[in-house]
């Protein structure tokens, strides 16, 4: 039921103009939907092509997100609210004694409340050459489109502005694979959140990625290049070139219709409000980036969604809504490297003192500012690593008493202990874990009541962790220890016959040495088994025995598809697909292949695979087929199993003018090695020849791309029914180490994944992410290398064509038949042709719909 | 009904079907999947699957829920339980159960 508002301030009918359609913009009409109050007339103007969309992951777009992943727009949205979006509609004309604006087209709109969330651009420093071609900034979609397809020819990219916006655009030049360099006016890097030090940590670390880095360079002009298309000329003489420029220098608030229209600024600039978001005319609103309050500008979300609440909050009636300044402090990865500052960095309050913890080694600096009386903590900076600093956030914000040595917060624990940590118990209900959307520790305890016991849900259901991420790690702590509290557990259990998880069934298996199910059964089962834990056993016991699939018992527990060794089809016929490595045949293979399909009157079908698929095969014709096609040369394809498919492959360097190194050589040989491992769900690799990358394979669960240096891998992506883009693990690896790295993925996803889980949703659920991933696989970080390998090459050392040993085995034979006492074949399968080939006929084009069933 | 009045038709020798699989036998007709449960338990359902019209219930798998008895479909992974063909996923799919027994190590069924 929608209850009229309290404050009858607010007419049924209020029109109200926003105008920009950016991150605030979008959360001031959320909210004010949310808000429910009946009756609004709501327009949205929108410069952009297209409706708000996530800014903050805009360099996502470059790892593959699209414009539609990036979109903060719900389905739906504008046709539930009602409210009226106009695209590609830039405002300049408002008349505030009439209370209209006049769009570009002439239409004029009244309003009651006019809401500017026009949001910041770029500050481009006025220096002769800035207007070059190919000189871009980092703001919109539109400006990301340039840059990729400049990126494409070139092989150099200069970023101006070593801030933190500056550091994830030099991120992203280096990942499009240009030579990157970042000019920086101040002698350090991100010289607004990190003091001397901590910059210089940073600096170290990034330059350790590849990007050079060049503080206290002011730029004169820029002018053509010898070497590349521009040169950049310093006040000092040095020089820099590159072929292409973007411009970081910080941000300016689009403040023009303020300052067109005789409304006050701030002091450096921003439409001045008041606490309720307020200009000087009370019936104009600012919020966002374009806002100033006590003459502060913030450049950040979070402060912008408050205001976005505070405005909608007020405009519907809330007279008391106030915003009351923003928390500044920020926590994020700038390629690879944490970086955290929290409140006063630079330990500017009077008599407070600091504490710094550096090492040089591991290049991890740590900071933090505590009040004079050394009870409070005012404020941190953290490089290299920023696991303290959701405690660290809380303790500051909530003025919670340190401890007595306030140092050990960020000292490394020598003897193991924990640090003195925050146990989520010690914050109070009231503390804001998510800042980007407001969401405290009480609601997020409240959610795990009502049924949001994981972080997908806790997403969904409070919005907690789903703008920046950054509390994702604390408010996955607050709520385990909620549930465990409420004695709710997490039930992974596979099945009703086993209570584990597929990983821990794994465990049990290879430590206890099982190797039937009957006996899995007895020792930790109970019941007969059924088709979800017979088929996970087999799986298991076949990634760490590898014995033949239809041995013995090991056939009782194999889906259909592994007991007869192909993929079943709708009308019980089986598809047979020899493998063809890489996507490589020869005119003798296809010609076997063309003779035995007609021969058996099969249906063939190139597939997405990158190999020939045939169809239409009866149980007593497989071994029939099969015989033919080994003596041909071929191997059982394993498009039935659970286990490596097909490596997919670009043509490479043998033969495309691009390539720089041989993929289609690499493919070959790694479906070689991998072929028949049996894992949680199938897996899919691609190799290509180079960045053009023809074979996708970032869309694949192994993606493999050839560089001048090397191999870049790529894992974890997938296509199918929820595409992901892998991600890149290792950069320029050669052959061997690629293979090792591949050995160890591979072993570490077959042992610890769920059952049918994808590499990529196994990566998503993973504790720790990436970085996680990386340390057990490049960093050893379980000390289990070598033991993933050894076990890897167990597979590929015992690896046998399964359809070579179903065929020589005549006991396994007997079962390819349609009829334990009759050679009779099933009457029930019934092609018709069509595109000059079979297909399973419809049930209306049966003749005789009882045939074995007779009434 | 007695097994006097029943019809029974060999159709394999115990030792042919492996535990805990199924087969399918042709019997006056009718395609009939035939399943052995360990070594000595034998139930027989028709094996065609409504849900598909293939012929292909005894390919699935073996299992229990709760304490029924069922076989998966290949095809859909419905559930049947085999000592009454009742599908329990979807009773509208329900299949026929027929009778087993064994005589002198041979697997006699007999339609019901
Ligand atoms: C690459 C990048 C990374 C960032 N990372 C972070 C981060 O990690 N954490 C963080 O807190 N913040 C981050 N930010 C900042 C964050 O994106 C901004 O604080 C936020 O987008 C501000 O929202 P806004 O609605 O005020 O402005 P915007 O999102 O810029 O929206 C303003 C909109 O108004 C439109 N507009 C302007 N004038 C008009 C007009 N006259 N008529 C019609 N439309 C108009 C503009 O075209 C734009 O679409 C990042 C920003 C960028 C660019
Ligand atoms: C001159 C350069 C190129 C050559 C010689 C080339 C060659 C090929 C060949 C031979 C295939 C078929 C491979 C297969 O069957 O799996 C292919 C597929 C493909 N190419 Fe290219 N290509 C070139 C450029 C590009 C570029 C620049 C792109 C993308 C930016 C591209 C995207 C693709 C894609 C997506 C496929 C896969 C299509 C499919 O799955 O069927 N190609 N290319
Ligand atoms: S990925 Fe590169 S090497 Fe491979 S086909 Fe495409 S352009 Fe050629
Ligand atoms: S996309 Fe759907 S219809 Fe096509 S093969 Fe896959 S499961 Fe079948």
């Amino acid at each position: 039921m929608v209850k009229p508002p309290q404050d009858l301030t607010v007419r049924p009918d209020m029109k109200i103009v926003l105008v920009g359609h950016g991150m605030v913009g979008h959360k001031f009409l959320e909210a004010l939907h949310e808000q429910k109050t009946p009756g609004l007339d709501v327009t949205v103007l929108c410069e952009e092509p297209r409706p708000a969309y996530d800014r903050v992951h805009l360099s996502e777009f470059f790892a593959g997100k699209s414009a539609e992943d990036l979109s903060l727009v719900e389905p739906g949205f504008f046709e539930e609210s009602g409210f009226k979006l106009r695209l590609n509609t830039r405002l300049s004309a408002i008349d505030r004694r009439k209370k209209t604006v006049t769009l570009p087209d002439g239409e004029v709109l009244a309003y009651d409340k006019l809401v500017l969330a026009t949001g910041s651009y770029p500050f481009v420093p006025p220096l002769k050459g800035s207007d070059r071609e190919n000189c871009f900034v980092y703001r919109t979609i539109e400006d990301l489109e340039a840059m990729t397809a400049a990126g494409k020819h070139a092989r150099s990219g200069v970023v101006v502005g070593g801030g933190l916006l500056g550091l994830e655009c030099a991120k992203a030049l280096r990942d499009l694979g240009l030579e990157t360099h970042v000019v920086e006016f101040a002698p350090r890097l991100m010289t607004v959140q990190v003091d001397d030090e901590g910059g210089r940590i940073l600096r170290n670390k990034i330059e350790e990625l590849g990007v050079k880095v060049h503080t206290s360079r002011s730029t004169t002009e820029i002018t053509n290049g010898m070497t590349a298309r521009h040169r950049m000329v310093f006040a000092d003489g040095s020089r820099l070139e590159a072929d292409m420029i973007v411009f970081s220098a910080g941000i300016r608030p689009r403040d023009e219709l303020a300052r067109t229209n005789a409304l006050p600024v701030g002091a450096r600039g921003g439409i001045a409000i008041d606490d309720h978001c307020r200009s000087s005319d009370h019936d104009v609103y600012a919020i966002g980036e374009c806002a100033a309050w006590n003459d502060q500008i913030f450049g950040l979300v979070a402060p912008g969604y408050d205001m976005a609440r505070i405005a909608a909050a007020h405009i519907g009636g809330q007279a008391d809504a106030r915003f009351t300044g923003a928390d500044m402090s920020t926590k994020l990865k700038l390629m690879g490297v944490d970086v955290a500052s929290i409140g006063d960095a630079h330990g500017k309050t009077a008599g407070s003192r600091s504490f710094r913890y550096t090492d040089e080694a591991k290049q991890i600096y740590k900071k933090i500012v505590v009040s004079p009386d050394g009870k409070k903590l005012l404020g941190a900076v953290l490089i290299g690593n920023a696991d303290e600093y959701g405690t660290l956030l809380q303790m500051c914000l909530n003025g919670i008493t340190l401890p007595a040595d306030p140092e050990f917060l960020i000292l490394p624990s020598s003897d193991g202990k924990a640090k003195p940590g925050l146990g989520p118990d010690a914050l109070p209900d009231s503390a804001q874990i998510c800042s980007c959307n407001n969401v405290t520790k009480g609601q997020i305890c409240a959610a795990v009541g009502d049924g949001a016991t994981t972080i997908g849900a806790m997403k969904t259901c409070t919005k907690a962790g789903s703008t920046c991420g950054g509390c994702v790690p604390l408010v996955t702590q607050i709520m385990k220890s909620e549930m465990a509290k409420r004695g709710m557990a997490v039930n992974n259990h596979l099945c009703e016959h086993f209570p584990y998880s597929r990983q821990e069934l794994y465990h049990l298996i290879r430590v206890g040495q099982i190797k039937s199910f009957s006996e899995l059964l007895d020792k930790h089962g109970k019941g007969l088994g059924c088709d979800i834990c017979k088929p996970t056993a087999a799986s298991i016991f076949a990634s760490c025995w590898n014995d033949f699939v239809l041995k013995g018992e090991l056939a009782s527990l194999q889906d259909s598809n592994d007991y007869f060794l192909g993929n079943i089809q709708k009308d019980g016929t089986y598809s047979v697909v020899p493998r063809m490595p890489g996507g490589e045949v020869t005119p003798d293979g296809l010609i076997a292949v063309g003779q035995i399909a007609k021969k058996y009157g099969l249906y063939t079908k190139v597939t997405g695979g990158a190999r020939v698929d045939m169809f239409g095969a009866r149980v007593e014709q497989l071994p029939l087929i099969w015989e033919e096609l080994i003596a041909a040369g071929f191997e059982s394809g394993h498009a039935y199993g659970k286990a490596l498919r097909t490596v997919k492959s670009c043509v490479g360097s043998t033969w495309c003018r691009y390539g720089v190194d041989d993929s289609v050589g690499l493919a070959v040989e790694l479906e070689n090695r991998y072929k028949g491992l049996r894992a949680p769900h199938k897996i899919k690799f691609g190799v290509s020849g180079c960045t053009r990358e023809c074979a996708e394979a970032q869309g694949k669960d192994v993606g493999i791309i050839a560089t001048e240096r090397g191999w870049n891998l790529y894992v974890c992506g997938n296509g199918g029914m929820k595409p992901r883009h892998a991600e890149l693990i290792a950069a320029d690896l050669s052959k061997a180490d690629l293979i090792r790295l591949i050995d160890r993925f591979l072993m570490f996803y077959v042992k610890t994944a769920d059952r049918l889980q994808r590499t990529s949703t196994w990566r998503e659920n993973l504790e720790g992410g990436l970085d996680y991933l990386k340390q057990v696989l490049i960093g050893d970080s379980l000390g289990i290398s070598a033991e993933l390998e050894a076990q890897m090459q167990h597979v590929v050392d015992t690896y046998q064509c399964e359809w070579k040993a179903a065929v020589t085995n005549p006991e396994t034979r007997k079962r390819f038949r349609t009829f334990v006492n009759s050679t009779e074949a099933d009457k029930r399968i019934v092609f018709v042709e069509e595109r000059g080939q079979v297909r399973p006929a419809r049930a209306e084009e049966r003749l005789e719909e009882t045939e074995g069933q007779p009434a | 009904m007695t097994s006097e009045t029943l019809s029974w038709t060999a159709v394999c020798a115990a030792s042919e079907i492996l535990p805990n699989t199924g087969v399918c036998a042709l019997v006056e007709g009718r395609h009939v999947a035939v399943f052995r449960i360990g070594d000595s338990a034998f139930h027989a359902i028709d094996n065609i699957d409504p849900k598909s019209g293939a012929s292909v219930l005894s390919r699935g798998l073996i299992g229990s829920l709760g304490e029924r008895v069922v076989v998966a479909s290949p095809l859909y992974k419905n559930h049947f339980d085999l000592a009454t063909g009742e599908c329990l996923e979807e009773p509208q799919h329900s299949v026929r159960a027929h009778a087993v027994r064994i005589d002198n190590n041979i697997v006699q069924v007999a339609l019901a």
